[in-house]
């Protein structure tokens, strides 16, 4: 067990006995998890996987499955950017392209001083006003390379 | 007090609502002007959001699209008591886009608080409830038959038929599944549901539960949808508050439970096998088909498993009865469509109409052309399994058939705009991309067969044995289509075939358009 997960555990155990009496409760478990400790440690699936009575490749499967667990820490700020077709038609690609340069990070990676992560959404339900994206679970929409700056921008300055 | 609304909608937010609302609160405050803000749900009208509208003697008032920086010139102009402003919209209901809709299932969104109970009640809520709670389970049935509503996620099947099958498979337990895991590109009509008239889905599956027996209601929500969970979990609440769910509705003895619970970012889960495996706790994994879910659903057991929109439009059904909504619409597409105008269109939103109007009326007379000012070039209709239209495919009725006839899906409803200046053969290699990315693996012409179709698309491009990939890609196209176990291997064909077919020239193809 790593240093950090015995900090952690408690956290699991906790979203774990909130969640015992529910019937399928494995998504809701690790959304817990996900939510207290900004993603879903390696070393909490012994603890899932015994606590439901499954296996640990069982679980494993599960988390790998779903794009939006998560088994790293994000950086400060989580930016996810729409890949979607709408977008796309509104110089999406283009807004990809500046943010993946201007963070020197690709998508699925995080910048070396952890400040931000950057991650590929298809969809955020906001296609009236594409390209959309979000930064830390607020949404923004019609972002142009010059909006994306000013954002960041204000995240930074927010530090 | 005067009542002033701003939407809590995902987009107005995105454009800056929450601010507008806050400065709104705190200049009035300054401005010794008492008022009551109100986060409603969104009029569908985005080129005009953040709007505001105000409560007049006059009737509502309209103004939009109002920047935070706005606000104090509009309250000295006088927006309190409806007066002109540079914004001035006024009666936003007599707007020609809204004027023409036929609101039926988005009667109160963008009107009502959407998490007020008594506002709901207020606005014709419930009684829908209230008429089923006075019938028999069958005939509760047969208005959803005799209305002909058909699935609103995309796939069209009979609802009467699927709760007729629920209602007749005895169990102990059975179960209402809301699929609400909206993830096409181009469709937010579901969200806006959810997040401007919650109690109508919640009613519409609580109806859902007396018509077939079940108790127990999941509402299987995208975890993109943030603002569309609080609402829900709101307004579920108050139902809970004012007995509208719980062990005895309406002091009927009858009982409806419904919980919200979130998926993780699996476009695959819309599927509605695949949805109920992720809601048992596992990898969304697509289930053999039979048995069918009606029979051998969730944990099992009898399930029906409806979109949103199919659900939001059983309570105008049981309030006015299965031949009113049956009265709109043409052929077989019966009562209305909620259409959502995406991507590269000058008046996005959305816009619900009877089942008929072309996709030119639609673009053109409403939608206003493309954003840009350039040409319209291609059209995709019915999310990314849907098939890209040309020009001279834009005089198609929305209707099933019709788009049917035309091998393309109305699906879901979501139309997605591009200009000119879109390549082709790159959204047909980002179709088979999307299925590389999204497709559960369990059968192998999905899994293995789109990411050999990016494969041949780049060589084809690249123009390596041109001839010979073409060739293979359609072969490739027609494995997918026959041999895939769900719509995600099925139907990604679909876009790839339509922009092949309709536009050759981007793919280094003589055009050669049939």
């Amino acid at each position: 067990m790593t240093q950090d997960y015995q900090n952690q555990k408690p956290v699991v155990l906790d979203v774990l006995a909130a969640h015992q009496a529910m019937p399928g409760n494995l998504l809701p478990i690790l959304h817990g998890i996900q939510d207290n400790l900004g993603y879903i440690p390696a070393d909490a699936v012994a603890d899932i996987a015994a606590a439901l009575n499954l296996s640990r490749a069982e679980v494993h499967g599960v988390i790998s499955f779903y794009h939006y667990f998560r088994t790293t820490p994000p950086g400060k700020h989580v930016v996810r950017i729409c890949r979607a077709e709408s977008c796309q038609a509104m110089n999406g690609r283009t807004l990809e392209k500046h943010a993946t340069q201007m963070l020197g990070i690709d998508f699925h990676e995080t910048t070396a001083d952890e400040r931000f992560s950057l991650e590929a959404v298809y969809c955020l339900g906001n296609c009236a006003c594409s390209p959309a994206i979000t930064i830390d679970g607020d949404i923004y929409g019609r972002v142009t390379p010059e909006k994306f700056d000013q954002l960041i921008a204000a995240c930074k300055g927010a530090q | 007090m005067t009542r002033v609304f701003v939407s809590r909608d995902s987009t107005a937010l995105s454009l800056g609502a929450g601010l507008v609302a806050k400065t709104l609160a705190t200049e009035a405050q300054a401005k010794n002007l008492t008022i009551d803000i109100v986060r409603n749900g969104s009029r569908g009208m985005f080129w005009l959001e953040p709007l505001v509208e105000v409560e007049t003697a006059q009737g509502r008032v309209a103004y939009g699209p109002v920047q935070a920086a706005d606000i104090p010139a509009l309250l000295d102009a006088g927006m309190l008591e409806g007066k002109q402003h540079p914004l001035f919209l006024g009666n936003i209901e007599q707007l020609p886009y809204f004027k023409n809709q036929n609101r039926l299932t988005f009667a109160r969104v963008g009107i009502t608080d959407p998490v007020s109970l008594d506002d709901y009640i207020a606005h014709e809520g419930y009684r829908g409830l209230k008429n089923a709670l006075a019938m028999q389970q069958t005939e509760i049935v047969k208005h959803v038959t005799d209305s002909g509503l058909r699935g609103r996620g995309g796939a069209a099947f009979p609802t009467g038929i699927k709760w007729n099958t629920v209602l007749n498979s005895p169990a102990e337990q059975k179960y209402i599944v809301c699929n609400a895991d909206e993830g096409d590109s181009g469709t937010f009509s579901d969200r806006m549901v959810m997040e401007g008239d919650p109690f109508v889905l919640i009613e519409g599956m609580t109806i859902a539960g007396l018509a077939v027996g079940a108790t127990q209601g999941y509402i299987y929500l995208r975890v993109e949808y943030p603002h569309a969970h609080k609402a829900l979990n709101e307004a579920i609440q108050a139902a809970y508050q004012g007995g509208y769910l719980g062990d005895d509705i309406q002091g009927s003895g009858k009982a409806f439970h419904l919980e919200v619970r979130l998926g993780a970012g699996a476009y695959i889960c819309g599927e509605e096998t695949s949805l109920l495996e992720s809601l048992e706790g596992k990898r969304g994994l697509v289930r053999f088909k039979p048995p069918l879910p009606a029979i051998v659903g969730l944990f099992g057991k009898p399930t029906i498993v409806n979109n949103v929109i199919s659900l939001a439009s059983v309570p105008i059904i049981l309030d006015k009865g299965g031949d009113y909504y049956r009265d709109y619409g043409m052929g077989r597409s019966r009562g209305t469509l909620p259409l959502q105008l995406a991507g590269n269109i000058k008046h996005s939103g959305l816009f619900e109409a009877a089942f008929g109007m072309t996709l030119r009326e639609l673009l053109y007379d409403y939608g206003g052309g493309s954003a840009s000012g350039r040409p319209i070039r291609a059209v995709q209709v019915g999310g990314p399994l849907g098939a890209y239209l040309y020009d001279d495919q834009f005089d198609t009725p929305l209707d099933y058939e019709a788009f049917a006839a035309i091998s393309a899906v109305l699906g879901h409803g979501g139309i997605v705009v591009h200009d000119d200046t879109v390549n082709m053969a790159e959204m047909a290699r980002y179709a088979m991309e999307f299925c590389v990315e999204e497709s559960c693996g369990k059968c192998t012409p999905c899994r293995i067969g789109s990411t050999r179709g990016v494969e041949v698309i780049d060589r084809i491009v690249a123009d390596i044995d041109k001839a010979k990939n073409v060739e293979l890609l359609r072969d490739l196209c027609d494995t997918m289509v026959c041999g895939s176990l769900c719509a995600m291997g099925g139907m990604t064909p679909y876009p790839v075939l339509s922009a092949l077919n309709h536009f050759p020239e981007d793919f280094g193809l003589q055009a050669a358009r049939a």
